[in-house]
C-alpha cells in the first residue's frame, strides 16, 4: 500500500465517509454515423425521448429537492430552443451525436462564462443532459457507482449521484465542483460527506480513502494511525451531540461560573413550536421581515400585532426583542424598496428606509407600541448610523402611543435600542448612549469593515469577523457597554460558531443570541470554557482553549 | 378577447434569482397559454420567448430585477396577470431569507 496521501479541497457535505476508491471516468462514445440526414434526426429525437423518460423514472420517490433538479432537466430536454442548433447542425452533414454536443457546449460555454457561482454550478446538469442522450444515441450502459464507496471524479451529474445507492454509505470527492451545485445540495439532504476542488488528482496505487467533508480533505491510502483519528473522530461526533443536548435546559454558565445569557434568532413565529422557552433567556432577534414576505400585500396592524403577541406570550416574562422591518440591501420587498439601487448594500435600508416610508413604517410602531403591554418587548432597530435616526423613531413611537390612547387602546413604548453593524456607530458608540441597549450584528459590520459584500464568494476569505478590526470594534462596543451600563449583545453568525466563543467572552460578551439549532451548541461551548483564560490581548485572536 | 398585446411587470423577490426551480414554474405556466408570451429585464427588451427554460434561464435574472412581460394572442391579458401573479407570490416558495444581523 501507498504512503497516505492528504489532499485539500472544499466542503460541500459535511460528515466523514471512508471506503474503496472508485474513479468515474467520462463515457467514451463511439460514433456511428448514418450519413442520412433524416434517420440522424429521428434518432436524436429518440434519445432525447428516451433521456428524459429515464429522467421521468427517476423522479419518482426523491424528495423534493432531488426532484426540482430533474424536472429542471426535464424542462431543458423538452424545450425546442436547445435542440433546435443540434437539428440544424445535422441537415449540414453532423452525426446526430456531433451535432448534439455542439448545442449543448454552447449553453455550457454561456453558463461557464458566468459571474455567478449558482449559474456556472448548473454546467454540471447540462453535461449530465449530454451525457444521457449521447449514451441513448450511442447504446452505451453505464455501470451504476459501487455502494459504499467512496467515488472520485473531475465533476459529478445529479442523475448519476441519484442513480447510486447511498445506503451503505460512501462519500464523494470532486477534483472541481462547486458547494452550491446541485449534487452538493442532494448530498447535504442525503447525508454523503462531499468535499470539491481537489484539483487534477493522481490516484495512482491508491485504492483506499477517507473523505472528509467537514474540513474539505481527502486522504488516500489512510493508514492505521489516520483511520484510528477518524474513528474518534466519529465517536467523538456522536458523543458531542450527546453532551451537548444535556445543556439545552441548563442556564448559560461558563466552566468557571460566569453566566452568559443565551437568547434566540428568530426568523418566523414557527420555529418556536415545540421549543421549550426555560432552555433560552428569550428572545434576542426577531426578524420582521418575515411579515413582508408572506403575502404581496404589506401586512396590516393587527396581522403584526398578533404576530408579536404570539411571540410574547411563549416567552412569559422573558425579553422579546423584535428589530424593525430591515429590508433593502440582499433583502428587497417589491413596492417598498427601491428598484434597481446601485450599492443596494449602501442604500436605503433599515431604519433609513422605514424613515423614508413613515407611511409603512408607522404601521409597524403602532402594532408594536400594542404589544408591548403584554409582556417583556424591546424595540431594535437595524442600520443606525446616526443618533438623529433613533432620536426622530422614538418621537414617532411616542406620538403614535398618544395617537392609540386617544384611540383608547392600550399602548406603551417599548425600550428602544439599535444594532450595531455600521462602522460609523461601532467606531463612536458614545454618541448612542440614548439607546436602551446594543446588539451588535457581526455580519454586516464584518462585510461595511472589511468592504467585502457577504454574498460575493470571491471575497468570502476576506469577509472574516475575526479580523483584528472588526475585533477591536466590537471590543470597544461591548466595554463602552460595560461602563455606561448599557446592555450589548451580539446576534450575528459568529455567535453560533464555537470557534468564536473564547474569542467573545474574553471580548467581555456575555449575551450571545443564536438560531435554535445552535442553541445547545453554544452552551456547551461556554460551559467548557473559562473565561479566566480568555484574555482579550488587544483584540488579537485569543490564545484561550475551551 | 381580442389580440391585443398585454404587458406587465413585477420586481422579483425570489432569494435566489430567476434560477432552474423559478423557471421551471414560470415557463410550465406561460406553456399553459395559447398566446405568445415573452419576457424581459428591461421595458424596451431584448424580449425572449417565456415558454423556453433556456431562454428563461438564460436571462440569469437576479434577486430584485424587475422583469417585464409582454403576450399577444387571445389569452394574453390572463397570461399577463398570471405570470406577474407567481413572481408576486415569490413562486410560492415563501421564506429563505438570508442569515441576517
Amino acid at each position: 500500500m501507498p504512503p497516505p496521501v492528504e489532499l485539500r479541497g472544499r466542503p460541500a457535505a459535511p460528515g466523514v465517509a471512508s471506503g474503496a476508491l472508485y474513479r468515474l471516468q467520462e463515457a467514451q462514445v463511439q460514433q456511428a454515423h448514418s450519413g442520412d440526414a433524416a434517420s440522424e434526426v429521428d434518432d436524436l429525437l429518440t434519445a432525447v425521448q428516451s433521456a428524459a423518460d429515464d429522467l421521468t423514472r427517476m423522479a419518482q420517490g426523491l424528495d423534493q429537492d432531488g426532484a426540482d433538479i430533474i424536472e429542471f432537466q426535464i424542462a431543458m430536454l423538452e424545450d425546442d430552443v436547445l435542440r433546435a442548433p443540434a437539428l440544424a447542425a445535422i441537415q449540414v452533414g453532423q452525426t446526430a451525436t456531433e451535432a448534439w454536443r455542439v448545442a449543448l457546449a454552447e449553453q455550457i460555454a454561456e453558463y461557464e462564462a458566468s459571474s455567478e457561482d449558482y449559474f456556472r454550478a448548473r454546467v454540471a446538469d447540462l453535461i449530465d443532459l449530454r451525457d444521457r442522450v449521447v449514451r441513448h444515441l450511442s447504446g452505451t450502459v453505464t455501470e451504476p457507482l459501487p455502494a459504499g464507496a467512496v467515488v472520485v471524479a473531475d465533476d459529478l451529474t445529479p442523475s448519476r449521484f441519484l442513480e447510486a445507492d447511498w445506503t451503505a454509505g460512501g462519500g464523494l470527492a470532486l477534483a472541481a465542483g462547486s458547494a452550491s451545485s446541485h449534487v452538493a445540495i442532494l448530498a447535504r439532504a442525503r447525508g454523503v460527506p462531499m468535499v470539491v476542488g481537489l484539483g487534477d488528482l493522481d490516484l495512482n496505487g491508491h485504492q483506499q480513502a477517507i473523505v472528509d467533508g467537514d474540513q474539505g480533505r481527502l486522504v488516500l491510502s489512510p493508514d492505521t494511525e489516520v483511520q484510528a483519528y477518524y474513528r474518534r473522530a466519529g465517536a467523538d461526533a456522536a458523543q458531542r451531540h450527546a453532551r451537548e443536548s444535556r445543556f439545552l435546559h441548563q442556564p448559560g454558565r461558563s466552566r468557571d461560573g460566569e453566566s452568559v445569557q443565551i437568547q434566540l434568532n428568530i426568523m418566523h413565529p414557527s420555529e418556536l413550536d415545540g421549543l421549550e422557552p426555560d432552555t433560552c433567556d428569550g428572545i434576542g432577534l426577531m426578524r420582521s421581515e418575515f411579515l413582508f414576505r408572506d403575502g404581496a400585500a404589506l401586512p396590516d396592524e393587527e396581522t403584526q400585532y398578533l404576530a408579536y403577541r404570539r411571540l410574547l406570550d411563549w416567552a412569559g416574562d422573558k425579553p422579546v426583542t423584535v428589530r424593525t422591518l430591515d429590508a433593502g440591501g440582499d433583502k428587497p420587498i417589491a413596492g417598498l424598496t427601491p428598484e434597481r439601487e446601485a450599492n443596494s448594500f449602501l442604500g436605503l435600508r433599515g431604519v433609513r428606509l422605514s424613515l423614508a416610508r413613515p407611511e409603512v413604517f408607522k404601521v409597524q410602531l403602532r402594532a408594536l407600541a400594542r404589544a408591548a403591554t403584554a409582556g417583556n418587548l424591546k424595540v431594535m432597530l437595524p442600520m443606525v448610523t446616526v443618533p438623529q435616526e433613533l432620536g426622530r423613531v422614538r418621537e414617532m413611537f411616542q406620538s403614535v402611543c398618544a395617537e392609540l390612547k386617544g384611540e383608547g387602546m392600550d399602548a406603551a413604548l417599548p425600550p428602544l435600542g439599535i444594532m450595531v453593524e455600521v462602522p460609523a456607530v461601532a467606531a463612536a458608540p458614545d454618541l448612542f448612549a440614548e439607546a436602551a441597549f446594543f446588539s451588535i450584528g457581526s455580519n454586516d459590520l464584518t462585510q461595511y469593515v472589511t468592504a467585502s459584500a457577504r454574498d460575493n464568494p470571491a471575497v468570502d476569505a476576506l469577509c472574516d469577523p475575526a479580523h483584528p478590526a472588526v475585533l477591536k470594534l466590537m471590543g470597544e462596543v461591548i466595554d463602552f457597554g460595560r461602563y455606561s451600563g448599557l446592555e450589548v449583545s451580539l446576534c450575528g453568525d459568529m455567535a453560533a460558531e464555537p470557534q468564536f466563543v473564547p474569542l467573545l467572552l474574553g471580548l467581555g460578551l456575555r449575551r450571545f443570541s443564536v438560531a435554535p439549532t445552535a442553541l445547545a451548541r453554544i452552551k456547551a461551548t461556554i460551559a467548557e470554557t473559562e473565561v479566566a483564560d480568555c484574555s482579550p490581548s488587544d483584540g488579537q485572536a485569543s490564545r484561550c482553549h475551551a | 378577447m381580442s389580440t391585443t398585446q398585454e404587458y406587465g411587470s413585477i420586481l422579483l423577490t425570489h432569494a435566489v434569482g430567476l434560477h432552474a426551480r423559478p423557471s421551471v414554474k414560470l415557463t410550465k405556466l406561460a406553456k399553459g397559454f395559447v398566446a405568445r408570451i415573452e419576457l424581459a429585464m428591461a421595458d424596451n427588451g431584448p424580449w425572449v420567448d417565456a415558454k423556453s427554460i433556456v431562454k428563461v434561464m438564460g436571462t440569469k435574472a437576479p434577486q430584485g430585477t424587475v422583469l417585464y412581460f409582454r403576450a399577444e394572442g387571445a389569452d394574453a391579458a390572463e397570461a399577463v396577470q398570471a405570470l406577474t401573479e407567481l413572481v408576486a407570490r415569490d413562486f410560492d416558495e415563501g421564506g429563505g431569507d438570508a442569515a441576517s444581523g
